[in-house]
Parts: C-alpha cells; sequence; structure tokens
C-alpha cells in the first residue's frame, strides 16, 4: 500500500516546467541553414550536415547513386587519398560517418573542441564536401562492397519484407527506391554521376547544418561559415511529386526462414502535416507505446505469437508511411495477420480509449526531457527540424502541442489517414 | 549502408559486450558515491546534472556463464518473467507505471549479468525503486504467463539466431572454441532446452540469485546521492537478504591444435570466424598489461578507417568487404580475441583467412609504428570525454564491471592502462596467443536463398 501512496504522491505533484534548450538559428554568408545549441559541460563538439541529397534523389536507372556519392565524399580531397582522409579524422580522434536514408544525406563529425582538433577536422570536412575527389579507385570498391551489402540485406527476411513493402506502398515514386539502390542501378554508375550527382545537391542552399556543443555564438558562426564556405550557393532540391493513394493489397514471398515476416502499411503524413501530434498520441495506443499498445497486448502478452509488434508512423518531405511489424513462425502467420488486422481495424473505427489517451500523453510529455539528454540526440533533433523547416520554437511548444490533442482529434486524425481499403500487407517466409 | 564487420554490430547488441570500453577520467572518480545497505545491496551513484533526467539500473549477477547444460537461457526467460507481475502488482503494471510516468525502460541479459534499468525525469526515481525492490523479492511466477512467455523466447531466438546466418556461426564457433566451459553456451539458451525449461527451474533460480547481496544498484544522472542512498533504504533496504552460492570459476578446456567447422546456411554472402584463447585481466595477476595490450592491437587492426584492416584488406588487397575484431578484457569467466570478416567478391574464405593471418604474422615480426599508437591512444582519450555525453552508457560501465569483476574502480584505471602500452607489448602478445594450435575458424558455407522475390528489385 505504502507503494501505491508514493506513486500517487508523485503524480499529483504540478508538472515541472521542463525549460528546453535555447536554439539559435541563421543563414551562413551562403545561404546555409544553420542550428545551433551552446552547451560547456563537455569539451566537444557534435556536428550534422543535411543535404537533401538522399535516395529519393536517385536519377532513373541510376539506383543507389544518392548513397554513394554520399558514402565517397570521406574516399579523398585535393592531394589527400582515402587513407589520408581517414588519418586526418582518426589521428585526432574525431569520429566522422555517413549515411544516407530516402530523405536525408548525411554527414556526422563528432569531435573535440580544443581548436588543436576542432580547426584542422573540420577544414578537413569542409574541403571534402565541397570538393571531394571521387577516384576511380574507390567507387569500384565502393561499389563491390554495395552490391555485397546488397546480398547481404536480401538473405534477411525483415529487409526483404520491407523493401518488398515499401515497392508496393510507392510503386512509381521516389520513395519506392532503397538507399542501397539495385544490382543494376549500382552497376550501372560511373565517376561523372557521381561528379553531376554532388554539383547539383551538395551545396549550400541545399544544406542544414546542425551544431551542438562547446562554441560561443561566435565560434559558432564562424564554423558553419567554414563548412559551408567551399560549397557554391546553387538551389534546394525541388520538392519531391505528390504520393497518390493507392489500395489494398497483399503479396506473399517464399523464403527458407523458419519465421514469417508480417508487415502491414498504409500511405500516412508528411512532416508538415498538422496531424502529426495526434497521430504520435493515436500510434502510442495502437503500436508505439511497447507494452501499452494494443498491438503488443494482442500479439505478444496474450497470445505470444512474436517477441516483437510494433507499429510508426514515418513523416518525410511527402507522405511516409504507417508501418506495423511482427514475426512469428511460419506455421502462425494467417492467426497472427488476422489478430493485427483486427487490431489496427478497431482502431481505426472506434480510436482509443480517453485512458490511452491519456497515458501517451503522460508518457510522451513526461518523457521528454529523455529525448533531449545528450549532445547526440540534440544534435539529431535539431537536424531534423531543420531538414523538415519545423519551427525554431519546436522543442519550446512540444509538450504543448502534445497536450493539447484530444481524443476527437485522435480519432479524426486516424480516421482521415488510415483505412484497411489503403493498407498493403507483405509476407515474407516459410511454409 | 555498406557492410560493417558482424563484430562492430554485435558490440551495440545487447546480448554482448561493447567492444573498445575505453573509459573513465580522473573526474568519473570524483563524482561516483558509494554506498552499501545493510542487506548487502551495493549501491553506485554517477552524477550528470546536464539534463533533469535519471538512468536506475539494477544489476544482478547471474547470466548464460552461470547457467548448466539442460537450462540454458534460463537467466534469460527469467528475465521476461521479470515483467510478469508480483503480489503487489498485477502482470502488467510494472511497465504502465513507468510509462504513465513518462519513463522507459527494459532489460538486458549478458553472459555475465542481468539487468534491469528505467529512465525517467529525474522527480521521478522513486517510482523505479518501489517497483524494482518489489521485483526483487515478490516476483509471482504464473505457469500459464509462463506458457505464452517461452513461446516468445522461442520466437526471439528464431529471430536472433535461427535465421540468421552468422549468429548460427557464431553459436557452433562458440561452442567449438568452448567447449563445455560455459562461455561455450548460448545466452538465449539451445531450443532444446528452451522447449523443456520448466516453472520449477524458474523458481529455484529466481530464489537462489535475485537477493540484495547479489545485486548492485547503480542510479547516473541529475541527483543528489544522499537523497538517493535514503531512498534506496526506504525501499531496497526492506528486502530481507539471503547467502548467495556462486558456482566455481571452470577452467578453460585445453586446446591443442587448430578447430575447424563449416557450418552451411541459406544465405547471399560468405563470413568468416576466427578466435583465439587469451587472457582477461581476471587471469592476469602477473602480467597485468596483457588485456590492456590486447585491446591497443585491436584498435591497430580495426580502429577506424585508417587502421589495418580496412587499409590492408579492404583498401589495397581488396580481399574483404568488411573485417573487424572483438576482444572484451572484461568478462568473468576467460578473455577471448574474435575476428571475422567476408571476403570481396571472387575471393574465398580461405584467401580471407590467408591475409589476415598475414597481417597477424606482421604484428608478430615488427612492433606497430609510433604513428598507429599514437592513433590508437588519441582515439582512446577523445572517446573518454565522448562517453560522457550518454547518462546511460556511464551507469552501464560501473554495472558491468562491479557485477562481472567486483571492481567499479576498474573503469578509472582504465585509459591510463591503455596509454601505459608499449609497441613491444603489443608484440609480445601477438606472439604468445595468437598461433595455429590456438586458433578456432568456422566459415559460412552459403547455401542458396531459395525465394520467390527476384534478387537485386
Amino acid at each position: 500500500m505504502k507503494r501505491n501512496y508514493l506513486i500517487c504522491l508523485l503524480l499529483l505533484m504540478p508538472g515541472q516546467a521542463i525549460a528546453s534548450p535555447d536554439v539559435h538559428h541563421w543563414l551562413t554568408d551562403n545561404g546555409a541553414r544553420v542550428y545551433f545549441i551552446e552547451t560547456h559541460a563537455l569539451p566537444m563538439v557534435d556536428m550534422r550536415l543535411v543535404f537533401d541529397a538522399a535516395g529519393a534523389r536517385d536519377p532513373a536507372g541510376r539506383n543507389g547513386l544518392a548513397m554513394l556519392t554520399n558514402d565517397m565524399l570521406l574516399d579523398g580531397t585535393g592531394e589527400l587519398d582515402s587513407k589520408a582522409v581517414a588519418e586526418g579524422f582518426e589521428n585526432k580522434g574525431a569520429e566522422i560517418s555517413t549515411s544516407s536514408l530516402r530523405d536525408m544525406a548525411i554527414v556526422s563529425l563528432r569531435t573535440l573542441s580544443d581548436p588543436r582538433y576542432l580547426e584542422p577536422v573540420s577544414n578537413l570536412l569542409a574541403q571534402l564536401v565541397a570538393d571531394p575527389s571521387f577516384p576511380q579507385e574507390s567507387l569500384d570498391r565502393e561499389r563491390s562492397r554495395a552490391l555485397q551489402a546488397l546480398d547481404h540485406a536480401l538473405q534477411n527476411p525483415g529487409t526483404v519484407a520491407k523493401r518488398k513493402l515499401f515497392s508496393k506502398l510507392y510503386a512509381g515514386h521516389p520513395y519506392a527506391n532503397f538507399a542501397i539502390g539495385t544490382r543494376e542501378g549500382l552497376k550501372a554508375i560511373t565517376r561523372q554521376d557521381l561528379v553531376d550527382f554532388h554539383r547539383r545537391y551538395y551545396t549550400a542552399d541545399n544544406l542544414v547544418i546542425a551544431l551542438v556543443g562547446d562554441l560561443d555564438m561566435a565560434q559558432a558562426k564562424k564554423l558553419a561559415n567554414r563548412i559551408s564556405g567551399k560549397l557554391g550557393k546553387g538551389k534546394r532540391a525541388e520538392l519531391l511529386p505528390q504520393v497518390p493513394a493507392i489500395a489494398a493489397d497483399e503479396t506473399r514471398v517464399d523464403f527458407p526462414s523458419t519465421q514469417s515476416h508480417i508487415m502491414l502499411a498504409h500511405i500516412a503524413v508528411k512532416r508538415s502535416d498538422p496531424r502529426v501530434f495526434a497521430l504520435k498520441v493515436g500510434n502510442h495506443a495502437l503500436g508505439g507505446g511497447g507494452f501499452q499498445s494494443r498491438l503488443m497486448d494482442e500479439i505478444r502478452e496474450k497470445r505470444g505469437l512474436s517477441y516483437g509488434a510494433h507499429s510508426y508512423f514515418l513523416p518525410m518531405q511527402q507522405k511516409g508511411p504507417y508501418l506495423a511489424s511482427l514475426q512469428t513462425k511460419n506455421k502462425q502467420v494467417d492467426e497472427a495477420l488476422t489478430v493485427t488486422r483486427d487490431v489496427i481495424r478497431e482502431f481505426i473505427d472506434k480510436g482509443p480509449s480517453p485512458e490511452e489517451v491519456e497515458m501517451a500523453k503522460k508518457n510522451i510529455t513526461g518523457g521528454f526531457p529523455l529525448t533531449i539528454d545528450s549532445n547526440k540526440k540534440m544534435v539529431g533533433t535539431l537536424a531534423m527540424m531543420g531538414f523538415y523547416d519545423l519551427p525554431v520554437d519546436y522543442l519550446d511548444t512540444y509538450i504543448d502541442n502534445i497536450n493539447a490533442v484530444s481524443r476527437e482529434q485522435v480519432i479524426k486524425a486516424m480516421k482521415s489517414t488510415l483505412s484497411m481499403d489503403g493498407m498493403v500487407t507483405v509476407v515474407v517466409g516459410g511454409k | 549502408m555498406h557492410p560493417v564487420s558482424l563484430l562492430k554490430l554485435a558490440a551495440v547488441s545487447l546480448l554482448m559486450l561493447p567492444i573498445m570500453s575505453a573509459s573513465g577520467k580522473s573526474s568519473a572518480e570524483n563524482s561516483v558515491t558509494e554506498a552499501m545497505l545493510d542487506n548487502g545491496l551495493k549501491i553506485l551513484i554517477k552524477e550528470d546534472h546536464r539534463a533533469p533526467v535519471v538512468v536506475s539500473q539494477i544489476w544482478y549477477r547471474i547470466g548464460g556463464s552461470y547457467e548448466p547444460e539442460g537450462i540454458t537461457g534460463i537467466s534469460h526467460v527469467l528475465e521476461h518473467m521479470m515483467f510478469k507481475g508480483t503480489s503487489n502488482n498485477p502482470t502488467g503494471e510494472f511497465d504502465r507505471i513507468i510509462s504513465e510516468n513518462g519513463g522507459s525502460g527494459n532489460a538486458f541479459t549478458g553472459r555475465d549479468y542481468t539487468a534491469y534499468f528505467q529512465k525517467l525525469e529525474k522527480s521521478r526515481l522513486g517510482v523505479s525503486f518501489d517497483l524494482e525492490s518489489d521485483r526483487m523479492q515478490n516476483l509471482l511466477l504464473n505457469e500459464d504467463e509462463f506458457k505464452k512467455e517461452r513461446e516468445v523466447v522461442i520466437e526471439e531466438r528464431r529471430l536472433r539466431t535461427e535465421d540468421k546466418p552468422e549468429s548460427k556461426v557464431y553459436e557452433k564457433f562458440m561452442k567449438r572454441a568452448f567447449r563445455d566451459h560455459p562461455y561455450g553456451r548460448p545466452i538465449i539458451g539451445w531450443m532444446r532446452d528452451l522447449e523443456k525449461l520448466e516453472l520449477e527451474d524458474l523458481e529455484k533460480w529466481y530464489k537462489r540469485y535475485y537477493t540484495p547481496a547479489n545485486a548492485i544498484l547503480v542510479v547516473a544522472g541529475d541527483v543528489d546521492p544522499q537523497q538517493v542512498i535514503a531512498a534506496a533504504k526506504e525501499t531496497y533496504g526492506k528486502v530481507p537478504s539471503t547467502d548467495v552460492d556462486m558456482p566455481d570459476r571452470p577452467a578453460v578446456p585445453e586446446q591443442n591444435g587448430v578447430q575447424r567447422l563449416s557450418v552451411k546456411a541459406p544465405a547471399n554472402v560468405a563470413y568468416m570466424l576466427m578466435g583465439f584463447h587469451v587472457p582477461a585481466v581476471v587471469d592476469q595477476p602477473d602480467n597485468e598489461w596483457e588485456p590492456y595490450a590486447l585491446e591497443i592491437l585491436s584498435g591497430i587492426l580495426d580502429g577506424g578507417d585508417a587502421a589495418r584492416f580496412f587499409d590492408q584488406l579492404i583498401r589495397t588487397e581488396k580481399v574483404a568487404t568488411a573485417a573487424g575484431t572483438d576482444y572484451d578484457p572484461f568478462a568473468r569467466l576467460a578473455g577471448y580475441f574474435l575476428i571475422d570478416g567476408n571476403p570481396a567478391d571472387g575471393k574465398t574464405v580461405e584467401e580471407l583467412e590467408q591475409a589476415i593471418l598475414a597481417q597477424i604474422e606482421r604484428l608478430k615480426t615488427e612492433p606497430v609504428s609510433p604513428a598507429e599508437l599514437d592513433r590508437v591512444k588519441a582515439q582512446i582519450v577523445a572517446s573518454d570525454t565522448y562517453e560522457l555525453d550518454s547518462i546511460f552508457y556511464q551507469g552501464m560501465k560501473l554495472g558491468l564491471l562491479e557485477s562481472t569483476l567486483f571492481d567499479w574502480r576498474l573503469t578509472e584505471q582504465h585509459s591510463e592502462r591503455l596509454q601505459a602500452v608499449t609497441a613491444e607489448q603489443v608484440m609480445a602478445v601477438a606472439k604468445k596467443y595468437f598461433h595455429e594450435d590456438n586458433m578456432t575458424v568456422a566459415v559460412l558455407d552459403p547455401q542458396p536463398v531459395n525465394t520467390s522475390e527476384v534478387a537485386g528489385q
């Protein structure tokens, strides 16, 4: 009894106002958008550069070009070959990496803030991003590695399912494309393709710089100008085409695995859609809230059918998907699929209970400080805000935006976004 | 999304230890508060006031390496059952209360420990203490819940091992390298053991190991240590203690010659895993520098794209598309050094093995260059700072060392020990341990992935 008393007491405490960090926003001299949080607690700097130059920008017949371009930024510049570049970062203890998603082509740098490290490392990064040499030898090597990574991806039933799902959901749209590309696309890519793609998309206007760490405003401005300074001004990539709605569909793929991977998806919303907060609350109850969600409860807790059962919305520049997934031994596929569909259908029809809405809001708002409790998390959030043109007060208003969501809004948002008539199903597994 | 050495991927999986856990500075020392409750519960508190959050972790000295054959996987199944309710909190309450308080949490089972954690806004720490101290003593093990959860764990095993070719290779490799030693047993358990595990086994396991004297509470975040200790006394302090009888530390079976195995599985990409028995910190009263020299050696081979594996095997010789190393100096029972890789297109696993052995030969015959040594050490210095960015990881390091080796202070000396390693010491450990009679090699023999999906689409 004492235990419950203590918890009630905590819940009765007035919600503490959580101060979110100050976000500074400006443009560099040549137009790159900068988002900066100043924090001197640790002598380090995290930087994330995001170009609108990822998989969705792959030209026809060159699937994989955006990823290879992004990856090969680190393969040399001027006199420096790829080993010299690696030494330039690693000798200073800096961590550099690239990654390419559907919307975002990312370069991440983590370094100590002492100028003895920060200066040489940021100079090198600026030069690489603006003037990569794309050596033919590196292209051959990285293409070969990419082809093998593709083979590797296709020996995993979960990845096969996801690729199939996106090809169905986004047939004819750039989002159907996986960053890693296709065998034919990768084989066709030439060095000139890399050069052209880089010239078009790696420009100041097409860049967001997220910065977090041990810098004052003057230092941050200087650093951001240094990073973008060598880039051409260029222009922002044009908007991607609208995503057409599609009808429900089911595909089964035979695969030599003991489990079947089940995925259901629906075309959903853009990042700029005002319904994202209501959908966030709704999905918490449906499939995003771990053991507090209906999918986990019905699939795992009540029936022991799967280790995981989740769903999420992935809003992007254009309409991203709603995606639910689980895995179960092959002979249980039909049962698991029926339960999953019943849960989603009922949720679209009737929405969450008032208690579920309350739980979701308490978890999301109460857990907000945890989403920005490190430099790494903050730099990721800043990059996302900048890339999708979210307001600079996004963090300040986040809790209010979630708290403002009503049950009616959740029901309306869910109904206007999802329907079983547009739900695409893919099952990959054995018999 | 290029090929990454599977060992690097494994390093982030919670079933295995992180690879290069280079660590703590003296600044960390000043802010760790240590306490012991009357019932034997050890408390470690790491202050970090950057954000109004707290991580609470409770570590038990129990895991895969404590399990005899026949009940392998039991520690992990018990971890799952710990979420199934107590006499005070029925099934589902634990997670509901944490969630309602804006928290998130989970648990993980390793070879040498089982840990439960919650991340919360700092004023909610008491919620974690109430719930964790409750399930330390009042767990209800219910037959129906158990039967469902056993199926969940079996599905987890399918997901993690049965349908993952490299995981299958790893499992069979470790069994060959360690034979009857506990490190030869998979943390998740053999399928045959999971299928016949019984509730009674779990009850015994819970009674034997879940007690304050066998647990460590680690709290990291924006807290006042004295308040944390006072709150712990009110909650964990009331859990009665029982004696723990720990199993003996078994010897690693002697290996007298190279061991090879081949594993068939549906796959598109060939894979090779190689390993050597080496010491860990626990073995080394005399030659205590050896584990640290092995860590530096690991960095020389695999510490980035300027390191030898990437530079030689991938960039220059083009014999591999990925290659990596893994070594945990802080294992409880024994050290082991692993190397893995994928041969490049047109190359065989045999050619990859020869190229790796040539790199090993080079380590034995010439000292690593000052530039390479400096680079690895610069990376360690930097990572000492970088890792302070993660509150969870700061707690994790303390819990790992205190649960496996009864000595969290090893983190404090870790960086210093690594900085002291010389090129001669790296050569010495290479010569002493990396020889054929001490080697085990497993290869994946890929079988056609018969699928109705068109490859490459």
